[in-house]
């Protein structure tokens, strides 16, 4: 398959500048580059979601220009994307979902007899080596028995290109290796792969060659083998720091947050975590996504059952129980996906920024229950200014500020009352680069006289707002930028 | 510009809602219009109507609905579905004539039965709905038939009156103390039916609890998005089941003015209840615009129902076709909730 000088704008943003790409039979591709780069562009006009506006696409040497999704793959190039709850059905059995297709298609019998339906779905999970009970619904399977279930299904049609987008991303090692068990036999089988990660271990294990995009840009095409080093930094486009001056004091016993021995998950094989973040100093764990930054967020906020280990906060033990409790006690969690775990859809009367500041507060600030408006406009008057959030006043709906602004929105939230540990789950989500400069400036701002612990998958992000930053993938693998670039 | 992205949305927001603002008037106040329409065209055809005896008799034949329908909208409010409301009251005026008629319970008692009953009611699919996740409406769907087998066991599935006989062969000697009748029956000065009162008390209460305190908040809250409730302390299940709770000890106030009024238990009362007070409810989408479920808007959605069926029975229309009005009046408040509303707010 070869791109030449695809273009794609949306509006007035270029999301996407002459691109060039080749990938050839029995080639894994990597594709790498920051949050907004350009890389779900590419996979989305290579596997059919929308065309690109300028330039051509080849494949076998001649064009190939799909229409949909469905036409891609009649044409060999399978996607799996990156979200496999969408493409899964986790009640019907491991069988049917690999015939999912097969169901769909006009051309299938009406009647299939159950024995003639698990014959043909064993011969698809061949494809990947899946060897279990394919009667088994599909939600008693582990994570990656789903995710190759989904790759199954891609591979089913004997695609020519296959584009994965974060396989690994909800896999644990011996998950992932499974994973590229299967793959490595594609590859053998002559199958072209482009691979879109995070994980900069899977590009290690996985590539052949790997491409670059900054900024819509293809900047830069290495082969093997790879300095990953070098990869990420000409991924962020600047040297990175080689380690960050650190402003602030050392933790002491009795202030900021001590951890010891924390297992997020149960079983033996589960990493136990030590580390410390002092009051006043922001630590980043950067990490890809599914390595456990979320679920070490929400173990600190009480809301995940500590499975062994201690913490420690300003030198008493740190036990929460719930959510409100956390709270209560100056422990603040700002979520992932904004619009999942903090803000309220619009048919909420008070979904508005003063209404939505409000909300975890409503028992310190109103007491007797009732709502005293004109505290509430104060409250939000003063987190519009401090967090220069644009709109007309505190009574905006938050469904009509922009992104950015509502991320403005939760993080002011998270600063209406003092904190002593602030945790912040990817708060750069879905916000332009203008924006996400104001909030670390804000955070930054207001750092002394807490803990902030910010958790990204981004590492760009990370060296942005952070004191120190942690690499993060099920444990602490290393705290130095050169092996955090080829952890 | 440093926020590129926001001064560009900002003024088309501004622009359009200038734009809608004739619109977002009409569609705030459209229910409320059509209302006074229907009460000119009916004062028009028939001057009776607008007598007050006949408004309030519309209000009183109208309270029971309406109090069911206050409290399947907290229990849509919390993002939950009551179904048992009918079958609640039912029971509850049930309940209330076994404890006056069998017992010799004086006016008290009665009430107070009722009001454990609708305790008991809202406990039960609260329980279910947080502990067992049992979805809503299956686990209120359950109690609705649970409740409506239940209130015909005491008595052998027969109406309770003075002079029943009851299952064991004795007969039931107590009687309807003039206290309870009047639950039902009197007018505060002559004019207004206690009903109306008590709906007016409990609508008026509902009313400042959902929209100005913190309770109300996070019951809305629990609705929109548990999950964003509960990350922010909120302890939703409790919640949850209070909502249900409420709506249940509302239904049983329901169920004791039934009895209060009719002098009876009576098998078939609770019949019609839940699925008017749903339609109430439901219209109340369409009040002021809310688009989302609240208290007021049931209350006045139950009225509505109850002038259009008051003023065409005055014009004789056939009683066969109540039914097929509220249903053409309940899919048109929705399509107008659901479509014309989302239309304007783009």
């Amino acid at each position: 398959m070869v791109a030449r000088s695809v273009s794609k704008r949306f509006g007035p943003t270029v999301a996407l500048d002459r691109f060039d790409l080749s990938v050839a039979a029995g080639e894994v591709v990597a594709l790498m580059g920051a949050n907004g780069a350009g890389k779900s562009t590419i996979v989305k006009i290579l596997s059919g979601v929308y065309p690109g506006d300028g330039g051509s696409l080849e494949l076998h040497g001649k064009p190939y220009a799909p229409a949909s999704p469905q036409e891609a793959k009649a044409l060999g190039v399978a996607t799996m994307h990156q979200s496999i709850a969408d493409t899964v059905v986790p009640t019907l059995s491991i069988a049917d979902n690999l015939l999912l297709d097969r169901f769909n298609n006009a051309a299938t019998p009406w009647f299939i007899t159950p024995a003639a339906r698990l014959e043909a779905a064993r011969s698809i999970a061949a494809l990947v080596g899946l060897d279990i009970d394919l009667r088994a619904p599909l939600f008693t399977q582990p994570l990656a028995t789903r995710q190759l279930v989904t790759l199954a299904r891609a591979l089913a049609v004997k695609p020519a290109v296959l584009i994965l987008d974060e396989p690994t991303a909800s896999l644990s090692a011996v998950e992932a290796e499974r994973l590229f068990t299967a793959l490595d036999r594609l590859r053998e089988r002559g199958v072209a792969m482009l691979l879109v990660s995070h994980r900069l271990g899977d590009l290690k294990r996985m590539a052949d060659r790997v491409v670059i995009v900054r900024d819509g840009r293809l900047v830069a095409n290495l082969k093997t083998p790879i300095d990953f080093d070098d990869a990420t930094e000409t991924m962020i486009g600047r040297a990175l720091p080689r380690t960050r001056e650190r402003k602030t004091v050392r933790s002491t016993a009795d202030q900021g947050l001590q951890v010891r021995g924390l297992k997020l998950f149960p079983g033996a094989d589960s990493p136990a975590l030590d580390f410390d973040a002092a009051r006043g100093e922001i630590v980043a764990f950067a990490g890809p996504l599914g390595g456990g930054k979320s679920r070490l967020a929400r173990t600190l906020f009480g809301i995940e059952r500590v499975v062994a280990g201690t913490m420690t906060l300003d030198g008493q033990p740190w036990q929460p129980r719930s959510a409100a409790e956390a709270i209560r006690r100056g422990v603040f969690l700002v979520g992932e996906d904004r619009w999942s775990s903090s803000l309220f859809p619009d048919s909420v009367p008070f979904a508005s920024i003063e209404g939505t500041l409000s909300f975890p507060f409503l028992s310190t600030w109103f007491r007797n229950g009732w709502i005293n408006r004109s505290r509430e406009r104060r409250e939000a008057a003063s987190a519009i200014e401090r967090f220069s959030i644009r709109c007309n006043g505190p009574a905006d709906r938050v469904i009509n500020l922009s992104g950015g602004n509502q991320q403005k929105v939760v993080l002011a939230r998270s600063h209406a009352e003092p904190a002593r540990v602030l945790l912040l789950d990817e708060p750069f989500q879905g916000v332009d680069a203008g924006a996400r400069a104001d909030i670390a400036d804000v955070l930054r701002a207001n750092a002394a006289g807490r803990v902030t612990l910010v958790f990204v998958s981004a590492i760009e992000e990370a060296f942005e707002v952070a004191d120190r930053v942690l690499h993060f993938d099920r444990s602490i693998v290393e705290s130095n930028i050169e092996n955090l670039a080829g952890a | 510009m440093k926020f590129g992205a926001s001064t560009e949305a900002s003024p088309v927001v501004r622009t359009e809602f200038r734009h809608t603002s004739i619109r977002t008037k009409l569609e705030r106040s459209g229910i409320v219009l059509l209302l006074v329409a229907m009460g000119a065209v009916f004062t028009w055809r028939e001057p009776a109507f607008l007598s007050v005896d006949n408004l309030f008799s519309i209000l009183q034949a109208a309270s029971i609905v309406a109090l069911l329908a206050v409290g399947v909208s907290i229990t849509l409010a919390v993002g939950g579905f009551d179904l048992s409301v009918g079958s609640t009251a039912a029971t509850a005026q049930m309940a209330a004539s076994y404890v006056l008629v069998v017992w010799h319970g004086n006016a008290l008692a009665a009430v107070a039965a009722c009001l454990a009953l609708g305790v008991g009611a809202g406990l039960f699919n609260g329980l279910l709905i947080t502990r067992l996740r049992v979805p809503d409406q299956l686990a209120t769907l359950g109690t609705l038939f649970l409740l409506a087998g239940l209130q015909l066991i005491p008595t052998g599935g027969r109406s309770l009156a003075t002079g029943s006989i009851l299952p064991d062969g004795t007969e039931a000697t107590g009687a309807f103390p003039a206290a309870f009748l009047a639950l039902g029956r009197a007018r505060w000065l002559d004019v207004v039916p206690v009903p109306v009162i008590v709906l007016a008390v409990v609508t008026l209460v509902a009313v400042l609890v959902m929209e100005f305190t913190r309770w109300g908040r996070v019951l809305y809250a629990t609705g929109g998005n548990e999950t964003a409730a509960r990350l922010a302390g909120a302890p939703t299940a409790r919640y949850r089941v209070a909502a249900y709770v409420a709506s249940g000890v509302i239904a049983s106030l329901g169920g004791a003015l039934i009895a209060a009024r009719v002098g009876r238990g009576d098998v078939g009362a609770g019949n019609s209840l839940l699925l008017d007070a749903v339609a109430a409810a439901l219209i109340g989408y369409a009040v002021w615009g809310a688009k989302r479920p609240n208290v007021l808007g049931s209350a006045v959605g139950a009225v509505f129902v109850g002038v259009l069926l008051n003023g065409l029975t005055m014009l004789n229309a056939p009683y066969y076709m109540q039914d097929f009005i509220k249903g053409a009046l309940l899919v048109g408040a929705l399509a107008f909730t659901f479509s014309i509303g989302r239309q304007a707010e783009r």
